[in-house]
């Protein structure tokens, strides 16, 4: 569990941030350019100091009212949006250097070979740092970083100074880190699809303070919350591999409220899952179909609708006959909407287009 | 084809320049540092003064250097004796005079470091000390070099502090320029060339190597 609390002022910016985080999983900091993320974080590394601060990381005190451990003294991992190699050392050299002045961590250490692994990066020992892409910069500055044995992650954009190609390169990186680690990680991100791709919590933040925060499903879909009414609005799924069809290649995977149909092989039952399902790519129906290509038909109980612009409509459902299951968005036409008349607490049939497949989560 | 008088001017003039030099990088350093980092106005006045040397006249700079390191000045208080006309004395002008050319360079290094890679080193587990030695020094080395190569240059091709603080004492205080000087004055154009040539090559090889070195430590992380 992390308990924060920070308030003062950076300049004229004035920050008043305060939030508990699961000790374990990725917790997104999430927020527009200029609202704070990034300042907490430097906060919770000790790299700012604000007039009131208080930090517990796992029942430990970092810094309360009189107490302020600096930054060294932290056992931490921090990911800054830019690599910051140190240029004059050697790749191998940058991801010893933490590892050199760190305190092994009781068992729970991180060995240099499953972090090599992790990150696929021991093909880039021999090459100076000079000739690394910025992708592959990234991936040592976080390999780096977890070798110095940390016990949270700070990541502040990673990849927000990355080409889309090196993002998609190191997404599915982090996305094993976030199925392996069992440390707690924050991580700042102002965009979205990142957010729903790699956090299990999400706290929002709002001009220097928190708005919101929660399991990420639920924030979502929360019609309170701006979250809903952004482009592209999606539902995060988590599920478990329950069989699979390898003669179609398709994989079962059971979410709460039902059943949903995934193309590829996800491996053995019992593996966890995220499924991401754009609003988009879901349409509702009050009979289950006949004749259609789609797979997975799913009873969902309507909770209600927010419009949105370009004449559209965000549904929020949960899955289930009985409306008990997961949180699920479908984008409709308002035409549609209002020719079939729909109500909130109706139980209709949603019919999911494509299922994207994120995260093995832990 | 030199004589020994020549030779015992530039022993001494080297063994001058080499002691300032090294003296000025440990001083200079960490003055550079704060420089680069503090935010006081105290920083500024600092700055300003270490800076000085470069527009005062040598004989305004060494006629108070003179003041201070005669007989009343304060380094007589504390050491009992004047440091004026000495071996040390020059040294001391010297760091003075030599230091803008020292602590610039390094104090430039410094700030285009930024401040990141500390806060790198700190969120891995070095103290700032530590971080100090294994990431700031070694990423300001060009700056370093650049610094005591100036430093070095700029103190031995010194002359009119070391003639108002120093004299020209023949194996005290008589350094290159001031014996090249005192050949010009005796018509010795022989020797006045075989010196000042000298000068020439040493200061054109200074020069030229300092840009092959900086070019070669900084392409390496390019």
């Amino acid at each position: 569990m992390i308990d924060a609390r920070f308030a003062g002022r950076l300049g004229r910016f004035r920050l008043d941030a305060a939030f508990t985080a699961p000790g374990q999983g990725v917790t997104a900091l999430f927020g527009p350019s200029g609202c704070g993320k990034t300042s907490v974080l430097r906060c919770m590394a000790g790299l700012t100091r604000l007039t009131h601060g208080h930090l517990t990381v796992n029942g430990e005190t970092w810094q309360d009212g009189r107490h302020f451990r600096r930054t060294h003294r932290r056992p931490l991992g921090y990911v800054f949006q830019e690599a910051s190699l140190f240029a004059h050392l050697s790749v191998r050299a940058n991801l010893d250097y933490g590892r050199r002045r760190s305190a092994p961590a009781d068992g729970q250490d991180i060995g240099f070979d499953e972090v090599v692994e992790l990150l696929g990066i021991e093909r880039l020992f021999d090459r100076p740092v000079a000739m690394l892409s910025g992708g592959e910069r990234q991936r040592i500055a976080i390999g780096r970083a977890l070798l110095s044995q940390p016990r949270l992650l700070l990541m502040d954009e990673p990849l927000s100074a990355l080409d889309r190609i090196s993002k998609d390169e190191i997404l599915p990186y982090l996305e094993r880190l976030h199925a392996r680690l069992s440390i707690p990680v924050i991580y700042v991100s102002h965009d979205l699809t990142e957010v729903e791709r790699l956090a299990d919590t999400l706290i929002l933040m709002e001009a220097g303070r928190v708005r919101a925060q929660g399991a990420i499903a639920g924030m979502l879909a929360d019609p309170d919350l701006p979250l809903i009414g952004m482009p592209r609005p999606a539902a995060v799924i988590d599920g478990e591999v329950i069989g699979s069809d390898t003669e179609y290649g398709l994989t079962h995977v059971q979410v709460p409220g039902g059943v949903v149909i995934v193309p590829g092989l996800l491996g053995a039952p019992g593996t966890r899952t995220r499924l991401r399902v754009p609003a988009s790519d879901v349409s509702l129906g009050r009979k289950p179909p006949s004749d259609t290509t789609i797979l997975n038909a799913l009873p969902a109980v309507i909770l209600g609708a927010e419009p949105t612009k370009n004449h559209q409509v965000t549904v929020r459902l949960q899955l289930g006959a009985d409306g008990a299951g997961a949180p699920l968005l479908a984008g409709i036409s308002r035409k549609s909407w209002d020719t079939l008349g729909f109500r909130p607490g109706e139980t209709v049939v949603a019919r999911l287009k494509a299922v994207a497949l994120d995260v093995p989560s832990a | 084809m030199f004589d020994a008088a020549m030779t015992q001017t530039i022993v001494l003039t080297l063994r001058l320049a080499g002691l300032t030099t090294v003296l000025l990088l440990l001083l200079g350093t960490p003055l550079a540092w704060w420089l680069a980092h503090g935010r006081s106005f105290g920083k500024d006045v600092v700055s300003t003064l270490v800076s000085l040397p470069i527009v005062l006249p040598p004989t305004v700079l060494g006629f108070y250097l003179l003041i201070a390191m005669g007989p009343n000045g304060p380094f007589a208080a504390i050491l009992g004796r004047p440091l004026s006309f000495t071996f040390w004395g020059l040294v001391v002008g010297s760091v003075v005079y030599s230091l803008p050319f020292v602590v610039n360079p390094i104090r430039n290094a410094f700030e285009a470091m930024g401040p990141r890679p500390m806060e790198v080193a700190a969120t891995l587990r070095a103290s700032p000390l530590n971080a100090f030695f294994t990431v700031a020094l070694p990423l300001a080395s060009p700056g370093l070099l650049t610094g005591a190569i100036l430093g070095f240059a700029h103190t031995v091709g010194e002359f009119g502090v070391v003639l108002m603080i120093g004299g020209g004492i023949p194996g005290r205080t008589k350094v290159l320029s001031v014996q090249i000087f005192d050949y010009v004055e005796t018509l010795d154009w022989g020797k006045a060339h075989l010196l000042a040539g000298g000068m020439l090559v040493f200061s054109f090889a200074v020069i030229l190597s300092m840009t092959v070195i900086e070019r070669r430590l900084t392409g390496r992380r390019a």
